[in-house]
C-alpha cells in the first residue's frame, strides 16, 4: 500500500479549476518528484495534501486513511509537513523561534530540544544565527530554516515546493543534498515540487510530470530523464 | 556641499511659503463680514507676511529634521545623545539600581493618592484604565497583528455588565441585607468573561479577514454596540444611561467620595499589575509565540499545524477580557455610564497609545496610554487644539520613531554552549 494516494482529485479556486483529476502514489521511504511549469497546478496538489485548499472532488489517501476532509493542523499532527513554496518562514521570529513553531504540535519538551541540535547539525549555519530574526537571513539560509522547520514537526512525509527558487547553483546543490541524506538517514518519505526538472529527477525515484492541472507523464526518474518529450519541454536539451 | 544643501533647503522653503500664502489667502487674510444683508470682504493683507514667514520657518525646520533623523540612520551610535543613552542603559542595567528605581517608583505610586489630593488621584485612574485597556489591545494588535477599530466596545461591555448587575441585582443585595459592595468583586471576573465572550462572538464571523476588512468589521461592531445600548432604553436605559452605581466599599463600609477614590486607585494599580504580570507571560508563551507566528504568515502556520481559527479567538477573547475588566473600574470610579463613553473615537485613541508608545513594547504601550491621558487633562487650557496636537504627535512619531517612542526589544535567549557537547 502506498503511503500517500491521490485518487481523481480536482480543485477549484473559485470558478477556476486548478487541478482536474490527479491521480498520484508515493511509496514509503521514496523521493518523488513533481515537475511542470508555472500555473500547471504543482503548489495547489501540495497545498491540496495539507486541507489548506481544500479540493472539491477526489480522494486523498495517507495509509489508507482518507485525509480529504480533515483540516490542516490534524494533518500535520498525522506526519505530514510542508515546506511552502516562497520559505515562508517568520521573518520577526528568531531562527529558534521559527524552528519551535515548527514542534507546535509536539509537546515533549526533551524530543523537541534533540530534534533541534540534530537541524543543527544539518544546517550548522542556522546554529550560529539561532538567535538572529529570521528576516535578517541570506535566502539560503532561509530555506534551510524553512526545511529545517519542517523537520521539527517530525514528519513521515515531507512536502517540498520548490526548494531552489530564487537561490544560487551552489546553494541548490546543497540543499539538494541534504534533501537527499533527510531521506536516507531519517527515512522521511519525500514528495518534491521542482521547477528545476533536471536537479529533482536526478534524486527521485519517481516523476510525474504536469500540465494545466493534469498529469502528462507517470515513470520512473530514469526514464523520465530519457524521455525525449520531457527533454525537450522541461531540460531543456 | 553643506551650504549647497543648505541653500536647496533654503529655495525649496521659499516655495512652501509661497504656497502656503497662496492656500491661506483665503482664510487667513480674506474676512467676510455681513452687515445688513450685504456681504463686505475685508483684506488684511498686514497678515500675508506671517503666513509666508511662518511657512518659511516651518518647512526649514521640517528639513532639518528630516536630515537629522536621515544621518542618525547612518551612524547610531555616534553623537552625544546617544552616548548618553548608552551610559544611561549600563547604569540601568546593573541590578541594584535596577530594583532601587523600582522601589522608588513603587513609593511614589503609593504615596501619590496622599500628596496629590483627590482630583489628581482620579486623573491616575483613569490613566490606569487606559494602561490596562491599551496592554489588552495591545495582544489584538501588536501581537495577533490584528486591526481591532471596536476595541471600546468590549470596554462598554465591561462597564455595562457592572452597570446592570448593580441596576438589576442591586435591590435585592440591600433587601437580603448583603452588602452591594460585593457586587464590584462579583463584577470584576464576570465583566472579564463577558468581554471575552463578546470578543469570541465577533471573532467567528471574522475568521477569514485580515487587514481593512478586518479594521471595518470591528468599526462596525463597536458602532453597533454603541447603537444597541443606545437604543435598548428599557434594559440598559439608553442613551440616559445608568447612574448611582456604587463605588466598591471597603468591608462593608461605604466610603466617602475622596477616600473611595484612593481606595480605586490601589485596585487599579493591582489590576495593572496583574495585567501585566500576564501579559508578559503570555507574550513569552508558546500560544503568544504562535499568535505573532499568525501575525507574520498565515499560510505557514497551517502548514506548520498551528490551528488559525483557535488562535484567532484566543486572541479576541485575551485581547477583550482586559477591556472588561477595564470597563468595571471605569464605571465604579464615574459612578455613571453611558453609550456616548464607549464610541468610535474611544477606540482610536487606545489605539493611538499602542501605536505611539510602540507596537508590541510592553513598557511602550503603558507609556503611550499615560501620556495620551496625563497630557490632555494637564493642558486643558489647549483642549481647543487637542485633535489638532494628536495629529501632529501621531505624523511625528510615524516620521521619527515609527516603531513608536519606547520599541520593542526581543528578548535574548541566550544560548548555553554546555548543550552541545552533551
Amino acid at each position: 500500500m502506498a503511503l500517500l494516494e491521490l485518487k481523481d482529485v480536482r480543485t477549484f479556486y473559485g470558478n477556476i479549476q486548478a487541478l482536474k483529476g490527479i491521480s498520484i502514489s508515493v511509496d514509503e521511504g521514496e523521493i518523488v518528484t513533481l515537475i511542470g511549469a508555472n500555473g500547471a497546478g504543482k503548489t495547489t496538489t501540495l497545498m491540496s495534501i495539507c486541507a489548506i485548499t481544500p479540493l472539491r472532488s477526489g480522494q486523498i489517501l495517507l495509509n489508507g486513511k482518507e485525509i480529504s476532509r480533515v483540516s490542516p493542523n490534524k494533518i500535520v499532527k498525522m506526519g505530514v509537513s510542508q515546506v511552502p513554496e516562497g520559505r515562508r518562514i517568520f521573518p520577526q521570529l528568531s531562527v529558534s523561534e521559527n524552528l519551535d513553531m515548527g514542534a507546535f504540535l509536539r509537546t515533549d519538551k526533551e524530543g523537541i530540544k534533540r530534534d533541534m541540535e540534530e537541524v543543527f547539525a544539518i544546517f550548522p549555519r542556522l546554529a550560529e544565527r539561532r538567535n538572529q530574526l529570521g528576516g535578517t537571513l541570506s535566502g539560503g539560509e532561509q530555506q534551510m530554516l524553512a526545511i529545517s522547520r519542517a523537520l521539527m514537526a517530525n514528519p513521515h512525509l515531507l512536502l517540498l515546493d520548490e526548494p531552489s527558487l530564487g537561490l544560487a547553483p551552489l546553494v541548490v546543490q546543497n540543499i539538494f543534498e541534504v534533501i537527499q541524506k533527510i531521506n536516507k538517514e531519517r527515512k522521511t518519505t519525500i514528495l518534491l515540487v521542482e521547477q528545476n526538472a533536471n536537479m529533482a529527477l536526478k534524486i527521485a525515484n519517481k516523476g510525474y510530470v504536469m500540465q494545466n492541472g493534469v498529469i502528462k507523464i507517470a515513470d520512473t526518474a530514469a526514464h523520465l530523464l530519457e524521455n525525449e518529450e520531457v527533454r525537450k519541454a522541461y531540460l531543456g536539451l | 556641499m553643506k551650504v549647497r544643501s543648505i541653500l536647496a533647503d533654503v529655495r525649496k522653503s521659499l516655495g512652501i511659503a509661497v504656497w502656503a500664502m497662496v492656500l491661506l489667502f483665503p482664510l487667513m487674510v480674506m474676512k467676510v463680514s455681513v452687515t445688513r444683508g450685504v456681504a463686505q470682504v475685508q483684506f488684511r493683507w498686514n497678515l500675508l507676511p506671517f503666513v509666508g514667514i511662518a511657512g518659511f520657518v516651518l518647512s526649514f525646520v521640517w528639513r532639518i529634521a528630516l536630515e537629522w533623523k536621515d544621518r542618525r540612520g547612518n551612524n547610531k551610535s555616534e553623537g552625544a545623545f546617544s552616548r548618553v543613552k548608552a551610559w544611561g542603559g549600563q547604569y540601568f542595567a546593573r541590578p541594584a539600581v535596577r530594583k532601587s528605581s523600582l522601589v522608588a517608583l513603587l513609593c511614589f505610586v503609593i504615596a501619590y493618592p496622599f500628596l496629590f489630593g483627590m482630583y489628581h488621584t482620579n486623573v491616575m485612574i483613569t490613566a490606569f484604565i487606559y494602561v490596562i485597556l491599551a496592554l489588552g489591545l495591545n495582544i489584538v494588535v501588536g501581537l495577533g497583528g490584528l486591526l481591532n477599530l471596536g476595541y471600546a466596545a468590549f470596554f462598554g461591555v465591561g462597564a455595562y455588565t457592572y452597570g446592570l448587575m448593580w441596576k438589576y441585582l442591586g435591590h435585592s443585595f440591600i433587601a437580603a441585607g448583603i452588602d452591594p459592595g460585593w457586587l464590584f468583586w462579583i463584577s470584576l471576573p464576570l465583566a472579564g468573561i463577558m468581554a471575552s465572550l463578546f470578543g469570541i462572538l465577533l471573532s467567528l464571523p471574522v475568521l477569514r479577514l485580515r487587514g481593512d476588512y478586518l479594521a471595518i468589521i470591528t468599526l462596525a461592531f463597536g458602532e453597533i454596540f454603541h447603537m444597541v445600548m443606545q437604543n435598548s432604553s428599557d434594559i440598559t436605559g439608553g442613551a440616559t444611561g445608568i447612574s448611582l452605581i456604587p463605588r466598591p466599599w471597603f468591608f462593608g463600609h461605604k466610603l466617602p467620595p475622596p477616600q473611595a477614590a484612593t481606595y480605586i486607585y490601589f485596585i487599579a494599580i493591582v489590576l495593572v499589575i496583574i495585567t501585566i504580570f500576564i501579559v508578559r507571560r503570555i507574550e513569552d508563551s508558546r500560544v503568544g509565540r504562535a499568535l505573532e507566528a499568525m501575525r507574520e504568515d498565515e499560510v505557514a502556520c497551517e502548514a506548520m499545524g498551528i490551528n488559525l481559527v483557535k488562535n484567532k479567538l484566543i486572541t479576541f477573547a485575551l485581547g477583550s477580557f482586559w477591556a472588561g475588566i477595564a470597563g468595571v473600574i471605569m464605571a465604579a470610579q464615574t459612578t455613571y455610564i453611558n453609550p456616548d463613553s464607549f464610541t468610535l473615537w474611544e477606540s482610536i485613541i487606545i489605539l493611538m497609545a499602542v501605536v505611539i508608545g510602540g507596537t508590541g513594547s510592553i513598557p511602550g504601550v503603558i507609556g503611550g496610554a499615560i501620556l495620551l491621558k496625563l497630557l490632555p487633562e494637564y493642558f486643558r487650557a489647549l483642549a481647543q487644539y487637542r485633535m489638532l496636537i494628536y495629529g501632529i504627535a501621531m505624523v511625528l512619531v510615524i516620521i521619527f520613531k515609527p516603531d513608536g517612542l519606547i520599541p520593542r526589544k526581543r528578548k535574548q535567549y541566550t544560548f548555553e554552549e554546555k548543550e552541545l557537547s552533551k
